[in-house]
């Protein structure tokens, strides 16, 4: 396709400026954990790109009206990536950054796993129990048919949330009903808590696994924010399946000594280990 | 009590936009008329009770009233987690029904009877849970539960139950309602049993005991304004339920009875600690486990002389 130079320029922009917004949140990912002595960073790590992508290019919001009934909506199933998702919350405006400040402290609504949405705007469900999101985002996608209302659900799962079995469930009954409104994003990092998901339960070939459930399915690498928004739009309107897009991704991406580590699953950085992370990505 | 139910549901389809339904995949034809009105409100989710609470949840959370219709273990602990985080943790107003309660399936064996489902549900915050003792309650039960702001559980019978009530009573949730005035005692119950409760009160009446009996429909929230008078009025509190003792209505009134200091003597009647595994009809399985009329009858009048 013919791309205007003047134009192609403005998305190399927007996808630089959109990768710098990446970098920082990851920084603000390491600094958090460590301040709050939150685990879960290699997961958060591997999900960034896919939460810029979303919240910062694709998703139809308005900080300002978290509850609007057209949003799009966004849930994060894999809900011990909660830091990273707080930290976008933050920086799209649905409450001040400040509030970040208090991560973690007694009597807080920041912890590890998103509360629920009268807790905090932003937060479309509660999760952190695995195997929930896409269920809840078939009933969001539903409800939209019925109501008319043309807005989309995406939810972002895991791998290791693939070895759930209401995954499949969900995935069953909305190959079936044909929820074209419906977009579930695997953050493929390739590990579960304590061991290689592709040796733990027999998930490849991933993608196939939705097609052959009715889904449209697309694979990218999940850190290419430009392949990232593309895959994200909707479907042609004459496909009616919903979309699964398989993300592939490193766990603790954008910090050399964090990356494919699973001991970071759980690993709290030191300080030293902050100021490491902060300089290579740039932003110190 | 399952034909009632899709005859009122599909009333109320009419009348509420809002609401869906969804059926683990079963009562053929049962939702027809439904599905007439509007298919696009109508659900078979399938044999897969996990997503299909999850996907009540998420219809709920986006504004309509979701109505989950299944065999009662696949409704309650199949899915016990998506009703405790999807529904009850975000107090979303799904109203949840088990038909074939207790030992409605007898025939079917322990994978289809339900003697522990009130007792999980209870421990949920925000969950209402209510027995109704026939089609007529059934009915206004849904009705209330539709005007709830959170999650309700609704547990019913099959078919063929006889009719309670003779007159449509002031149905509330949390509201017992008094069947037939008594002084003596007071047979407090809970769903369909209490076709058995009313012939045990007849007997009593018959040997000079005059027993109340009541529709205790709503086990939780718990009518501790009729338990605090009753427990005055009576010489003893009975309860009967089609349910494990652990954990259900007598569990429950036990609980309330111990809070208060309440001394007056409280009898229990319920399924012990136990599986059936021989075959049988529902009321060889209440003759069992002691929940027919005469059992009830001798341990009250047994209960009564020992003072």
């Amino acid at each position: 396709m013919f791309i205007p130079s003047s134009q192609a320029s403005t998305q190399r922009a927007d996808i630089a400026a959109l990768e710098m917004r990446a970098r920082q949140l990851r920084y603000r990912i390491v600094v958090t954990s460590h301040r709050s002595g939150t685990p879960h960073l290699g997961s958060c790590l591997s999900c960034v790109d896919i939460l810029v992508a979303a919240y910062f290019s694709v998703l139809k919001l308005d900080p300002h009206a978290p509850r609007g009934l057209d949003r799009d909506r966004f849930i994060l199933s894999k809900g011990h990536a909660a830091p990273a998702l707080f930290q976008v919350l933050a920086m799209r405006g649905f409450y001040p950054e400040a509030m970040l400040e208090h991560y973690g402290e007694d009597g807080g609504v920041f912890a590890e796993h998103p509360p629920t949405p009268d807790q905090l705007p932003g937060i479309e469900a509660a999760t952190g129990s695995l195997g929930h999101g896409l269920p809840i985002g078939l009933g969001f996608a539903l409800a939209g048919r019925i109501q008319a209302r043309d807005y989309r659900v995406m939810a972002l799962l895991s791998d290791g949330e693939c070895n759930e079995g209401s995954v499949w469930e969900a995935a069953l009954l909305a190959g079936a009903q044909r929820t074209r409104n419906l977009c579930a994003i695997v953050d493929f990092n390739k590990w579960q808590a304590t061991s290689r998901s592709e040796e733990t339960m027999a998930l490849s070939p991933l993608a196939d696994k939705w097609r052959a459930f009715g889904w449209r399915a697309i694979e990218i690498d999940g850190h290419d924010m430009a392949a990232l928004i593309e895959a994200m739009q909707p479907a042609p309107v004459e496909d009616e399946r919903p979309t699964a897009i398989v993300a592939h991704t490193v766990k603790g991406k954008g910090v050399s000594f964090m990356e494919d580590d699973n001991n970071w699953h759980y690993r709290i950085p030191t300080a030293d280990e902050v100021t490491l992370a902060g300089r290579e990505l740039g932003v110190l | 009590m399952r034909n009632a139910f899709a005859t009122e549901m599909t009333e109320l389809a009419n009348s509420q936009p809002e609401l869906v339904l969804l059926s683990g995949d079963i009562g053929n034809k049962l939702f027809d008329r439904f599905k007439e009105i509007d298919v696009r409100r109508f659900f078979n989710c399938g044999v897969a009770e996990a997503n299909m609470m999850g996907v009540a949840a998420g219809l709920a959370l986006s504004g309509m009233r979701p109505v989950v219709y299944t065999i009662t273990p696949f409704t309650t602990t199949r899915c016990f987690e998506q009703i405790r985080v999807d529904v009850c943790y975000h107090h979303a107003p799904v109203v949840i029904v088990g038909t074939g309660s207790g030992l409605s399936y007898a025939e079917l064996g322990p994978t289809h009877h339900s003697l522990e489902d009130m007792a999980i549900l209870r421990t949920l915050p925000g969950m209402r849970v209510i027995a109704p003792c026939d089609a007529t309650e059934l009915r206004l039960a849904l009705r209330a539960a539709l005007k709830e702001d959170g999650p309700v559980y609704i547990r019913i019978g099959k078919k063929g139950e006889p009719p309670m009530h003779q007159e449509t009573p002031d149905f509330r949730i949390g509201r017992a309602i008094v069947l037939r005035s008594g002084k003596d005692v007071v047979l407090l119950a809970a769903g369909t049993i209490m076709s058995e409760v009313v012939e045990a009160a007849d007997r009593l009446a018959a040997m000079g005991i005059s027993a109340e009996v009541v529709s205790f429909h709503t086990v939780k929230p718990l009518d501790t304004d009729f338990l605090a008078q009753a427990n005055d009025r009576f010489r003893l509190l009975v309860t009967v339920e089609e349910h494990g003792c652990i954990g259900g209505l007598g569990a429950a009134v036990a609980e309330w009875r111990a809070d208060q200091d309440a001394t007056t003597p409280m009898l229990r009647f319920g399924t012990p600690d136990e599986f059936m595994h021989e075959v049988g009809t529902q009321d060889y399985a209440r003759t069992k486990f002691g929940l027919r009329a005469d059992a009830i009858v001798s341990r009250i009048t047994a209960r009564l002389e020992r003072g």
